[in-house]
């Protein structure tokens, strides 16, 4: 393969449940980049839980400056249900110079109907942050039976983007459930992105482009909890034309975070 | 490396008849180099079918399998809850016909003794038994086993190779269940890529009782062959589970059916 890749869904630092090849940040980049990624844009499972979002943030941003190989860019979280998570975000912006934010909705325990999470869009979209929003962290049936959390609906969506003009928004592990009707209105509703870890099904990177357009849809592995070869085998899977081979792997991705602050 | 898959479905792809489907199938593994397919299951399903079901589903896979002899095999659909039926099927497809197993989906947990007559039926003509199993924290079907239904079933049937379909779903305690099971051979395929599901797998149960399956076209080739091609173990134990397991668990039915590979 020549053409680098983005990847726009990793994560650093421990999945709460198993230790993974490729949790600690130097191991994952190497990683990556051995799979032909240039840029990474990584979370951190500490954001699903812990309480102390700003310290989560702070280790992000240092991670990736001292330990990122030069590949990964950090995306902080953001828990719209704490108290004065504007100060989160402005840090996220202005400290640490972030290309963009995640939100963790069922982690965080709230609905995308929420005010909270309606202005968050909105000031998110003021800074011209990348809003990425992820609807699951793996598959329901196989959570820990103390650590469960409910599937986020993904309805409301279309009118919040509606609603928010400027934003730029990307759905992460969305696509095992959302996908036709209910995945092309929410796409058309705005800059509304997608990526390919959670899509499933033989040749599925090919059906998916029967609803949404190449231009919308992002490289994403879900490393390191999936695989990576899972999202680099997909593209191989369907047969893709060189444009929307290049739309997919790099092309927008690299677009969004341009336009970043 | 030569790759066989064991567990394919005529599901998950786009086509009206068999053989459009079948196509189909092939068109993706191909792409992926799979060399060949297991495919069981017909156009329609249902968790419990009735006789008459089985048989049109085990006609819908004889039909697919008529123009692809040199590249899949099918294994015979058949359920507890109707034993005759079943050891009809089994004499049709298998003992008279082209199969070379036998496929138990969720009609009856494989806990209980009505399904061992049709494990000993199959034992007698060789044929590979491959049970599905699924622990959902979300609650199983009634007639769903788990994988700790299946080591009961196979401490009942120890001298017949039993494959452990998704490994349990719930991979970390399946692999546990089936462990002290020498018969016991777990299929891969059907859940997320999640990272360290193969490695713990040969960790624990020997590259020798690990085999590629994908649960296609419900599922991506690409996501489930990642499974074996990302996962930190050794090249020769990728090649036993991609393949030579496979081919040893079919080898006595296709010698005693003549088929040449
Ligand atoms: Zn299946």
């Amino acid at each position: 393969m020549s053409a680098p890749i983005v990847d726009v869904n990793v994560n650093l630092s421990r999945w709460p449940l198993r230790r993974l090849r490729g949790d600690e940040t130097a191991e994952l980049a190497a990683m990556l980049r051995a799979a032909g990624v240039a840029e990474a844009w990584a979370g951190s499972f500490d954001g699903l839980l812990h309480k102390d979002i700003a310290g989560v943030n702070a280790r992000l941003a240092a991670e990736c400056r001292e330990r990122g190989g030069g590949l990964l860019v950090p995306f902080g979280s953001v828990n719209p249900a704490l108290p004065d998570w504007e100060e989160d975000l402005r840090r996220c912006a202005e400290e640490h110079r972030m290309a963009g934010i995640r939100l963790h909705p069922a982690y965080h325990g709230y609905k995308l109907e929420d005010p909270a999470f309606l202005k968050l869009l909105t000031l998110a979209a003021e800074r011209r942050l990348v809003v990425e929003l992820a609807l699951a962290m793996e598959d329901e049936r196989m959570m820990h039976p103390l650590l469960r959390v409910p599937a986020v609906d993904a309805a409301p969506l279309a009118a919040a983007v509606k609603e928010t003009p400027g934003l730029r928004l990307v759905l992460l592990n969305a696509l095992k459930g959302l996908r036709g009707e209910a995945l092309a209105r929410i796409v058309e509703a705005g800059e509304v992105y997608v990526e390919i870890s959670m899509l499933e099904g033989a040749g599925c990177v090919g059906s998916l482009l029967k609803e949404v357009p190449a231009s919308r849809v992002l490289f994403g592995s879900h490393a390191p909890l999936f695989y990576i070869e899972s999202a680099l085998l997909k593209l191989k899977e369907s047969p893709l034309g060189e444009a929307e081979l290049r739309a997919i792997r790099e092309e927008h991705a690299r677009r969004l975070s341009r336009r970043s602050p | 490396m030569e790759v066989w898959d064991l567990h394919c479905h005529l599901s998950g792809v786009p086509g009206r008849t068999p053989d459009e489907r079948m196509a189909r199938l092939i068109e993706h593994a191909d792409r992926m180099g799979i060399a060949r397919l297991c495919v069981f299951m017909g156009m329609e399903w249902s968790y419990d079918p009735s006789p008459e079901d089985l048989r049109r589903q085990n006609d819908d896979v004889l039909q697919a399998l008529s123009h692809w002899h040199h590249r899949a095999f099918g294994f015979a659909y058949v359920s507890p809850r109707h034993l005759e039926a079943s050891l009809d099927e089994l004499k049709r497809c298998v003992r008279d016909g082209p199969m070379v197993g036998v496929k138990l989906w969720v009609a009856q947990r494989c806990s209980d003794r009505s399904v061992d007559p049709i494990v000993e039926r199959a034992a007698e003509l060789k044929a590979l038994v491959f049970q599905h199993t699924w622990l959902k924290v979300t609650g199983n079907l009634p007639g769903e086993s788990t994988p700790m239904d299946l080591a009961d079933l196979a401490a009942r049937h120890p001298g017949a190779p039993i494959v452990c379909g998704h490994t349990g779903g719930d991979w970390e305690v399946g692999v546990r269940a089936g462990r002290a099971h020498r018969s016991v051979s777990v299929d891969l395929g059907g859940g997320d890529p999640t990272a360290g599901f193969t490695e713990m797998a040969v960790r624990e149960l020997g590259a020798d009782r690990v085999v590629f399956g994908s649960d296609a076209g419900g599922r991506s080739f690409a996501s489930q062959l990642a499974k074996v091609l990302g996962a930190a173990i050794p090249e020769d134990a990728k090649r036993r589970i991609l393949s030579e397991n496979l081919k040893g668990l079919l080898g006595p039915i296709l010698s005693a059916k003549g088929v040449r590979l």
